[in-house]
């Protein structure tokens, strides 16, 4: 595979400010090595999605920009700033927004306790929760409902709810369309648009290509721990090819 | 009848220094997943707060309820700092035996100093005397331990239950890693949560002083007790800790009404009784 500096691969968007940096990016989960230097930028404003099979390394890659993987190496700035050594709750009120692929709706609290629980990390840059109930109006019905109690689509429409009115102006969603109804997979699809409309940076974590390409700017190829390809949105016709190989589908 | 009612009265008041131990418990257990061993000695802790505070500076009751507790929990945060965040994350009998090895020293330290006998504090003035309500006497300072224990415990519910601060502990129990990508500082409230665990052990004793005495194994008594009622109440329950505590006061002064000679066992009993049919305790989670 010939070495290529992925980073600057899609040159549609070279113009545009790079919000994320992430250069040899390394990380371990005790004694195994996962991540063997990751290279990507997001832009300010842009989806972008990692895209791979299962244990190529795709949520090592945002746990590590979240700063919850020990030990990890290489670098990662936002904002301009190195965050490779804070600790994930700096990085989180310095703009940084995760929403887990499990979830992680918490069962001792209600809907309302799970949607205000992560603390407003900028003023005046989340939504308000008026916002939030037009985006997901299921939530507003079910606030007084235990978190767990939730079908999983709600769920993760409360998971990504809550990132929403902190302020944080880049979130990171871990395949929020796993094992959901397709329905729901549209609304949730409808959603990052209108957040990106919003002026939301999105860097996405998905196996669900086909999801991937409804909302998408641009795609990473991630590979035993590697960025092996990208490309933007209007390449996608032209690699899809490449793409079946690498997915596996 | 009068004797009932004594005991009845006598059953409350343990009943409150067990409600506000194994408060303090639950919630350190919840959020440190530590079995606090050392609490018996911090509640001794407390007692001698208040008794060096009278005897030495001339600061009253009422300053030790407020000063001994944050002393107390001072001390205990450093404890965690330097101590238990060490074994965070590791099987619960490192946490046990880091504890019980800190209320041995603690006790022994106090021991060697002040010997095993009991040291006296005086009821205050605006609490002496007593009350006859028609069919008992109730002495005014008993009356003030369990109201007030009954208030504090109730604070603490509150606390935890319906405030953003206790939504963040109660998550921060559930799934601390995340509830820190969220921003928030967890090492930092796990110290300050084992802070406010040992300062309510510290104001159980320093509402204890009056009645027991201040004596350096005044905690390692009650403590084996109080480990009963978090077992029958359910570890890491908030409410279930409260109600068993005050329950099994209850419970221990009717037996040594009605059977004296069962009274120091009943509540062991109970919680074999409990661990049998609901391992768990009537209110707790799964560990």
């Amino acid at each position: 595979m010939p070495e290529v500096n992925m980073a600057q691969a899609p040159a549609a968007m070279a113009a545009a400010k790079p919000v994320l940096n992430v250069r040899n990016l390394e990380a371990w989960y005790g004694e195994s090595h996962i991540l063997h230097g990751i290279d990507f930028d997001v832009n300010a404003g842009e989806v972008v999605t990692l895209l791979g099979r299962n244990g190529a390394g795709k949520t090592t890659t945002l746990k590590s920009i979240m700063g919850i993987i020990g030990k990890r190496t290489g670098s990662v700035g936002f904002g301009g700033k190195e965050i490779i050594r804070a600790s994930s709750d700096r990085i989180a009120r310095m703009g940084v927004a995760f929403c887990p692929e499990e979830r992680g709706i918490f069962a001792s609290l209600d809907v309302r306790e799970n949607l205000v629980l992560p603390p407003v990390v900028k003023r005046n840059g989340g939504l308000t929760l008026d916002q939030i109930f037009d985006l997901f109006p299921n939530l507003k019905e079910r606030l007084k409902s235990q978190g767990t109690k939730l079908s999983g689509g709600e769920q993760q429409m409360l998971a990504i709810a809550r990132i929403l009115r902190t302020g944080a102006s880049f979130l990171m969603l871990d395949e929020p369309t796993e094992g959901l109804a397709p329905v729901i997979i549209q609304q949730i699809g409808h959603t990052i648009a209108r957040l990106k409309k919003e002026g939301f940076t999105i860097l996405l974590v998905e196996q669900n290509f086909r999801f991937a390409a409804t909302v998408a700017d641009r795609y990473y190829i991630v590979e035993h721990g590697k960025i092996i390809d990208g490309f933007t949105n209007s390449e996608l016709q032209s690699n899809m090819d490449k793409l079946h190989t690498y997915l596996g589908v | 009848m009068q004797a009932l009612y004594a005991q009845l009265l006598v059953g409350l008041i343990n009943g409150s220094f067990y409600a506000l131990l194994s408060l303090g418990l639950a919630v350190i257990f919840g959020m440190l997943n530590i079995i606090n061993f050392a609490h018996g000695a911090l509640y001794m802790m407390g007692a001698f707060c208040a008794y060096f505070l009278l005897s030495l500076i001339g600061l009253s009751y009422w300053w030790a309820l407020i000063i001994a507790p944050i002393v107390v929990g001072i001390f205990g945060m450093i404890l965690e700092r330097t101590l238990l965040k060490w074994i965070a994350g590791l099987d619960h009998l490192y946490g046990f035996l880091l504890t019980f090895g800190v209320a041995l020293i603690l006790q022994g330290v106090f021991q060697n100093y002040f010997g095993s006998s009991g040291l006296p504090y005086a009821i205050p003035d605006e609490l002496r005397g007593g009350m006859n309500l028609g069919f008992m006497f109730l002495p005014i300072y008993r009356g003030w331990v369990v109201i007030f224990s009954l208030i504090v415990c109730i604070a603490t519910w509150f606390l935890i239950e319906k405030t953003r601060l206790g939504a963040y502990l109660r998550a921060a129990t559930e799934n601390p890693t995340l509830v820190r990508a969220f921003g928030i500082n967890v090492p930092r409230m796990i110290t300050l949560t084992y802070g406010l665990g040992v300062g309510l052990a510290a104001l159980a004793g320093v509402l204890s002083a009056p009645i027991n005495q201040v004596r350096p194994l005044m905690g390692a008594d009650l403590i084996i007790v109080v480990f009963a009622v978090v077992v029958i109440g359910g570890m890491g329950s908030i409410m279930g800790s409260i109600v068993t505590g005050f329950a099994l006061g209850v419970i221990e002064g009717l037996t040594k009404y009605f059977y004296p000679e069962a009274s120091n066992t009943v509540v062991f009993v109970f919680m074999v009784l409990v661990l049998l049919v609901k391992p768990t305790g009537l209110t707790g989670r799964a560990a």
